[in-house]
């Protein structure tokens, strides 16, 4: 786990990761990567998990790297694409989808904003060797557009739009990213999240009740908010 | 005479800095938070998102990716010479939204709420938003837009009276620990809040306080201004930063707008502008000429209604 008071390890990885490189990685390490990634989020995951569409041609050769991503690219008169800024989406959002992915894919790198539960990372993650990197701050757009080469394919464009295609992207020192969880089913997150937790409560010291609770505080639906 | 050409241009020229350009206020406030940061991951995230508003600039593409929902506020001065009319300049906004949204480009985020379809020009129905307001003895129009992500950080809540500024305090306290933790609301944040009105202007006072001042501009209200430091420094004391990592970096900035509300209640919101707080405006003056800031100016003595007369009963 990452000591707050020390220097942040850089790692360089080449893609496909080998799964040597990924045990490597820990929590709070800082990676840059080179190779092919792509992306995929709920339109694609729905229509090859739900749908049964087949994966594209050579993906699983290709890159093990799943960007949870949707790039401000825009299709250019030669019929390439122009990509100006890639920043991630909140990842939870797509826990349902990740072991089915994963199998299916063999996907090794999940990348995406704010990570997953701990819970993922132990019993989803961890156990088929693969690991979560977070993006920074989650507005480093230009710094991962400058990290994209060239689009090498894009897939489901018509049916999907531009934020929900598939796209793969070549890149080169492709970053930075904060690796979240490890092999062990560590999080970053969920450690940092621990020791905030335990300041929370005492900045309510003092503080009135309020007058109208409401659903969310309580589940009870037969109780009353007053 | 200002028309919809000219207005069009405004509109897309503002479309391309507010995508790529960190505000400069903005810009300050983040390195004062990096100043008082100790902790070394939350100082490294400041770190590089001040490399990343370098890139932007350096290579003219977008600071993030999510370029949020584009929308505008427009300022008419009452002896502006507009031709072409109110939908004139709607028109140009929907022409300036498109056109931007494939030249910068922006993601194209618009779609139908229920069936997910889009045009792939961020414009749709109600969308880009245009909000309306008017100054007094001016003669020009100024067209802001703002380039938000709309998911997390902002919430809204009826509190009464009773509940009085400790009620405010612990539903800013929640609203930030429930979408900082992990960086939700993508903090450091400039951190809006609207007090009073109805439902409606409630969230419009807060999303307006949030995106439409400047950092380091105190409410006009000394009351208020000292609100505004106190739970500026309470949001930085949670002792969490960036990402929701251990550290002191939350908010940039806190701004309160208020508006007269019912007698019996006191409704507050609460909204971040992240850390790709993105704005630009545009002045079109009435001899045709633009001139661009980041500064929106739109909260104006007359726009908090200094400059009318409260008591409008007419003498007979």
């Amino acid at each position: 786990m990452a000591d707050n008071n020390q220097e942040l390890k850089e790692v360089d990885l080449q893609l496909p990761a080998t799964a040597e490189a990924i045990a490597e990685l820990k929590p709070g390490n800082i990676v840059f990567l080179s190779g092919v990634v792509y992306t995929a989020r709920e339109g694609v995951y729905d229509r090859v998990l739900s749908g049964g569409e087949p994966l594209p041609d050579g993906l699983l050769q290709t890159s093990n790297v799943n960007f949870h991503c949707s790039p401000a690219a825009s299709p250019q008169p030669d019929g390439t694409f122009s990509v100006g800024g890639v920043t991630a989406t909140a990842s939870f959002r797509f826990s349902k989808y990740m072991a089915e992915w994963l199998d299916l894919t063999q996907t090794k790198i999940v990348i995406g904003k704010g990570g997953m539960s701990k819970e993922d990372y132990e019993t989803v993650f961890a156990p088929r060797g693969a690991i979560y990197l977070t993006t920074v701050g989650y507005g480093t757009g230009a710094l991962l557009g400058r990290g994209v080469k060239s689009v090498r394919d894009v897939h489901w464009l018509d049916d999907l739009g531009i934020a929900q295609a598939m796209w793969m992207f070549e890149v080169e020192k492709f970053g930075p990213f904060i690796v979240d969880s490890d092999l062990d089913g560590n999080s970053l997150f969920a450690a940092q999240g621990e020791l905030v937790n335990q300041n929370i409560e005492s900045l309510y010291d003092g503080l009135k009740k309020p007058t109208l609770h409401r659903y969310g505080e309580t589940d009870d639906r037969t109780d009353e908010l007053m | 005479m200002i028309n919809a050409e000219s207005i069009e241009t405004a509109g897309y020229e503002i479309m391309r800095k507010a995508a790529i350009d960190i505000p400069e206020d903005y810009l300050n406030g983040i390195k004062a938070s990096q100043k008082q940061e100790q902790n070394t991951l939350s100082g490294y995230v400041i770190k590089t998102m001040i490399d990343n508003y370098d890139a932007a600039t350096e290579d003219r593409r977008p600071m993030c990716a999510d370029t949020g929902l584009p929308r505008y506020y427009v300022k008419i001065g009452d002896n502006a010479p507009l031709k072409g009319g109110f939908t004139g300049i709607e028109r140009a906004l929907r022409s300036a939204t498109a056109r931007a949204t494939t030249d910068v480009p922006l993601r194209p985020n618009r779609v139908h709420p229920l069936w997910r379809t889009e045009h792939n020009n961020n414009v749709g129905i109600n969308a880009p938003e245009i909000e309306w307001s008017f100054e007094p003895d001016v003669d020009w129009i100024d067209v802001t837009t703002v380039h938000k992500g709309g998911l997390f950080g902002t919430d809204y809540r009826m509190l009464f009276p009773g509940d009085g500024i400790d009620g405010i305090k612990r539903f800013f306290l929640d609203t930030m620990i429930a979408f900082g933790k992990r960086g939700l609301c993508c903090q450091p944040a400039i951190v809006g809040i609207g007090v009073g009105g109805s439902k409606d202007t409630c969230m419009q006072l807060g999303k307006q306080a949030a995106c439409l001042r400047s950092v380091g501009e105190p409410n006009p209200d000394a009351k208020i201004a000292e609100l505004e430091s106190e739970l500026m420094e309470m949001g930085n004391s949670i002792g969490m930063g960036p990402m929701g990592f251990v550290g002191s970096s939350m908010v940039v900035d806190c701004h309160i707008e208020v508006g007269y509300t019912h007698t019996g209640g006191m409704p507050v919101s609460v909204h971040t502008f992240c850390l790709s707080s993105r704005r630009a405006t545009a002045r079109l003056h009435a001899d045709g000429s633009i001139e661009y800031r980041t500064d929106p100016q739109w909260f104006t003595p007359y726009m908090r209604r200094e400059t009318v007369e409260w008591p409008t009963t007419i003498k007979s």
